[in-house]
This record gives structure tokens, C-alpha cells and sequence, in this order.
């Protein structure tokens, strides 16, 4: 049996997680105070994954960058592949909260969404 | 002159929110102040998520966050004017603004919500010997470059300090490019939140040196390298631990001051500890009418509880000019004024390791059902409770299994643990050992 201690990333309060395992196989997680705790301990344990977010530049808008995200979140092992995969991408002003500015980022089968509004100018 | 039932100096998370909901509260002419070109404040660069869990139930990012707030302004029809100045706000509430259309002009305020927000502590209030080369920024300044602006400031960083903006900053430089050789923090512990720590130092390996301190920057036209050596219980660098690290970029992240010029300007009492008003129960500072929230009143880790925070004193504003008209009204009725029963007021304590209370003084008469209580520790207590004690009689002892400087804490009192005092009294607040 294996144990790991983890800091729950789930919501600022930080809940310190103890996680056992057995042959990648998870058996208990404590320390949690919500749902949130606990599926975190698992996910993280076998396969981590963070939500990526990171800005691209905008044409013919009142902001020259826009934020954006990925949809939900991928392995953390494609973080740097997905930033990269967005180097050279920019968005067409107007942009709004939730356009798709690339599909199926670095193969991950998530789309990267703008996070803010951006007007035309 | 202009005349508006609300004014709100700022429109960045608290200043929506108190405006928001002072219009839902029935006030009717209000009008935000901002000096940005948009609205958002300092959510429109923290493009990371983790914002809204509490106020929406889901994790947005700070632009997706302001932007649920603006949207609701929006619909209420809230005015506001951006690219605008506020100069000086006179004692019987008389807001000087300017901007580049309207140049300078004044309007009278029937309350003024203040919510300028915060800034950063510079390298000037550090005193780290060196010359003064381009390189250095504080981590805010950073973030806006690569956010707003689309700029990378540097290639080989260093940062001092674990705020909250340090470390997201580490993790962002970092997908940007940048090689982020280490964070160094002069206390034993990190003043950011311990998931920041985790998802944006811990998984990129990034080191996080606590007590250290940077003692030299090298450069003269260009930063080029840092010394960092360790530091004693005293905060002193300890001689023959220095280390050498080669950098192009210096990245601050010393602390947040509330921004108070205008506040101080006007009279309103400041407390020492947090720079930012004394307020009471309603947030209302000791000029009558002048409430504060957000992170002008004293700095947050949440924008959740900003907004929160903020809502309860724009609905506090909203009712004052209420009552102010109508007390106007009676008095010219009666001629006599028709203002409200003087109470035993209770004066808050912060003591024992607690260093300074939101709010500093209620009044019962005029508390909620309940009132939280907002304040920070001194120094990292694992296992202790906080204790609140009325004229020295307790009436409230929790449990924390940890509190750190870095994490605002609360408690909420009931308005009938503080019923029928009939003098002044004291209720203190104190961190107490297991």
C-alpha cells in the first residue's frame, strides 16, 4: 500500500489530503472537507490535470490580447503542448466570453475558449 | 452641480458589486468613477481561475468573473465614467473628478462608496542596495504587461516575496517562456494561499526559498544578477549564505497597500494596521454617509468575499440616503430632528496574535441577524482556537487546526449574544492555545 499527501487544489482553503493506494488503485482518501477534496485526491493520483490558462493576441479589437482557457481540464502533461499549440494563434475582434479561438487543443480533444470580451474597434 | 444619490470611487470587483446591489436596495441615481478605460478593476489581469466558487458555485477566471458583475450593471442601468480622476472628496461630500472630455468638474454625493482598491509595495520600501536598472517590477505591474499588454518583461527571473501575484506570476512567466529560477520569501512561511504554492510553483519545480531575502541587485543599465542569502529569526541576512543567481528580471511581490490618498484626504480616520478605514457594522467609516469595501477597507485573498463585502455597503448606502431623505423630510415637518437613538456602542479588540478586526465598532441597534467579523493573524498556529470574549466573558470559542498571516479568518456574531447592553462595551478578539 501506498500513501501520498496532497494539498487539495479544489478551492482556496488548501485541505491537506492523504491518499492510499494499492496497485494505482485508490483505496482511501482523507483530509477532505468536500466532494470536490475527494475527486481531486483521485484524479490526481492517476492521471493530474489542470485547467490552462493563457492569452492570444486579438486583431482590429480595443485590447491587443484576449484571454482565454481551456474548456475544461486536460492532462498535465500537455500543459506546455497546448500553450504551444497557441504561440501563433489570434483572435478576430469582436471576441466574446466563450467563442472557441482553437479546437481540440494539442490533441487533447478540449477547445480553448476566450475568457473576456473583447469589442471591435 | 451634479447630483447623484451614490457616487463609487472605483469599478473593479467592489465597486460593481456595491453598486449592484445599492440599486437593488432602491437607490436610484448612482454613479461609478474609474480611472481605467474599463471596468473590471484588477480582475481584468488575473486571467487564471479560481474565482467565484463562493458567489457563483463554479471556478471562472477573473475577467469571466467581472464580467458577470458588469453585465448585471449593465442591465440595472448603473452609470459610470471611465478614464476619470477622482481629486478630492470634500467633508460634505462633494467628489472632484476629472477626465479628458469632461476636463474638471464636481459633483455633490448623497453617500460615497469608497472602493479604490489596492496597490503593491515598491522596492523603495524594501531598502535592497543597488543601483536602480530596468528589470525590476512588481509582480502586478508583470501581469499586466503579459495579460493586457502582450509583453514578456524578461527571460531569467527572479522573484522575492510568495503573494498570491508572485506565485501565479512564477507559473505564468513560466508558460510564457521565461525560466523562473526561484521564489524567495523573507518570512518562515508563504503569504499566498497553499494551493497557489502547489499548482504554480510545486508543479513546475520552481523552489520556494523561505527566509531568504534578496541582499544585492547587480546591473546598472539592465538587471543582471541577484544575490539571495537566508535570513535570521530577526529577518537579518545571515552572513556566508549568500548564493549568486544570474537574472534579466526581478519580480516583487511584497505585500498590498490600500490605496488611500482620498480617504485620508477627506478625514476619514485610518487604521494603522491595515492602512485602510475603521469602519463600523454598516462599513461605514467615521464621516457619516462614506462607506468602504473591498480592498481599500483592508486587503482580501477572495474576490468572493470583496464582493460580498462590497454589496453589504452599497445596501447600507442605499438605505442611509433613504433615511437621510426622510430625515430631511421630518425635519422640515417638525423641525426637529428625527435622527436615531444614540446605543451602547461595542468597540472591537483585536488581541493575542489577532492583528486588526473588519469592522472596528457596532452598533447592536443597528447590526444584522448577524455580523461577520473579518481579521488576520499574526503568525503561523496549528491547533489553536480563536476565543471572543464580551467585557471579559466568552461567547465564542473554535477550533482552527491551522491559521496563517496569509489567510483572512471570521467569525460571525449573533445580534442577540450582544442584546441589551446598556454602556459601552468591548468585545475581544484573541488566538488562544490548545
Amino acid at each position: 500500500m501506498e500513501r501520498r499527501e496532497l494539498i487539495c487544489i479544489g478551492c482556496p482553503m488548501g485541505c491537506p489530503l492523504s491518499v492510499e493506494t494499492e496497485e494505482g488503485k485508490v483505496i482511501s482518501v482523507t483530509g477532505n472537507t468536500c466532494p470536490r477534496g475527494d475527486s481531486y485526491a483521485r484524479k490526481e493520483v492517476t492521471n493530474p490535470t489542470r485547467i490552462v490558462t493563457t492569452t492570444v493576441r486579438v486583431t482590429g479589437g480595443v485590447q491587443e490580447m484576449v484571454s482565454v482557457k481551456t474548456k475544461t481540464d486536460i492532462p498535465k502533461g500537455k500543459i506546455f503542448d497546448c500553450v504551444k499549440a497557441l504561440k501563433n494563434a489570434q483572435a478576430e475582434a469582436p471576441v466574446r466570453i466563450g467563442d472557441v479561438i482553437l479546437q481540440n487543443a494539442a490533441g487533447t480533444g478540449v477547445d480553448i475558449v476566450a475568457t473576456k470580451n473583447v469589442d471591435a474597434l | 452641480m451634479e447630483q447623484y444619490e451614490i457616487v463609487i470611487i472605483g469599478g473593479g470587483p467592489a465597486g460593481l458589486s456595491a453598486a449592484v446591489s445599492a440599486r437593488k436596495a432602491g437607490a436610484q441615481r448612482i454613479l461609478i468613477l474609474e480611472r481605467d478605460k474599463e471596468l473590471g478593476g484588477i480582475l481584468n489581469q488575473c486571467i487564471h481561475n479560481g474565482f467565484g466558487l463562493h458567489t457563483f458555485k463554479e471556478e471562472l477566471t477573473g475577467p469571466e468573473y467581472a464580467a458577470r458583475f458588469i453585465e448585471q450593471a449593465c442591465e440595472l442601468q448603473i452609470e459610470y465614467r471611465l478614464n476619470t480622476m477622482v481629486m478630492d472628496i470634500s467633508l460634505d461630500k462633494t467628489v472632484t473628478a476629472m477626465s479628458r472630455e469632461l476636463g474638471m468638474y464636481q459633483i455633490q454625493a448623497g453617500a460615497v462608496i469608497l472602493a479604490m482598491g489596492c496597490r503593491e509595495r515598491s522596492r523603495g520600501a524594501l531598502n535592497i542596495p543597488g543601483y536602480r536598472p530596468a528589470g525590476i517590477y512588481s509582480a502586478g505591474t508583470a501581469q499586466r504587461l503579459v495579460n493586457m499588454e502582450g509583453f514578456l518583461p524578461g527571460r531569467k527571473v527572479v522573484i522575492l516575496g510568495s503573494g498570491d501575484i508572485g506565485l501565479i506570476m512564477a507559473r505564468r512567466m513560466t508558460l510564457e517562456g521565461a525560466q523562473v529560477q526561484v521564489v524567495a520569501e523573507l518570512m518562515p512561511y508563504s503569504g499566498g494561499l497553499k494551493r497557489n504554492i502547489v499548482q504554480c510553483l510545486d508543479d513546475y519545480g520552481i523552489p520556494l526559498k523561505l527566509s531568504h531575502t534578496v541582499t544585492d541587485i547587480k546591473g546598472r543599465e539592465r538587471v543582471e544578477g541577484i544575490t539571495l542569502a537566508a535570513v535570521d529569526g530577526k529577518g537579518k541576512p545571515v552572513p556566508g549564505t549568500e548564493e549568486e543567481y544570474e537574472c534579466d528580471t526581478l519580480l516583487l511581490s511584497v505585500g498590498l497597500i490600500p490605496e488611500n490618498e482620498l480617504s485620508g484626504q477627506m478625514g476619514v480616520t485610518l487604521n494603522p494596521v491595515t492602512s485602510g478605514p475603521v469602519v463600523n457594522e454598516s462599513l461605514e467609516t467615521d464621516i457619516e454617509g462614506v462607506f468602504a469595501c473591498g480592498n481599500v477597507l483592508h486587503v482580501h485573498d477572495l474576490v468572493d468575499f470583496v464582493s460580498e463585502e462590497a454589496a453589504m455597503a452599497g445596501e447600507n448606502a442605499a438605505h442611509y440616503v433613504d433615511n437621510s431623505q426622510r430625515t430631511a423630510e421630518a425635519y422640515e415637518k417638525t423641525d426637529s430632528a428625527a435622527g436615531q437613538e444614540a446605543s451602547a456602542a461595542v468597540a472591537l479588540k483585536p488581541e493575542n496574535g489577532v492583528r486588526y478586526t473588519v469592522p472596528s465598532l457596532i452598533h447592536p441597534d443597528r447590526m444584522r441577524k448577524e455580523q461577520i467579523i473579518r481579521f488576520r493573524v499574526g503568525s503561523v498556529y496549528k491547533n489553536c482556537y480563536i476565543g471572543v470574549y464580551l467585557n471579559g466573558e466568552r461567547i465564542l470559542h473554535r477550533k482552527r487546526p491551522v491559521m496563517a498571516p496569509g489567510e483572512m479568518e471570521e467569525v460571525k456574531i449573533k445580534k442577540s449574544q450582544l442584546a441589551g447592553l446598556s454602556r459601552p462595551a468591548e468585545l475581544s478578539i484573541q488566538v488562544e492555545e490548545a
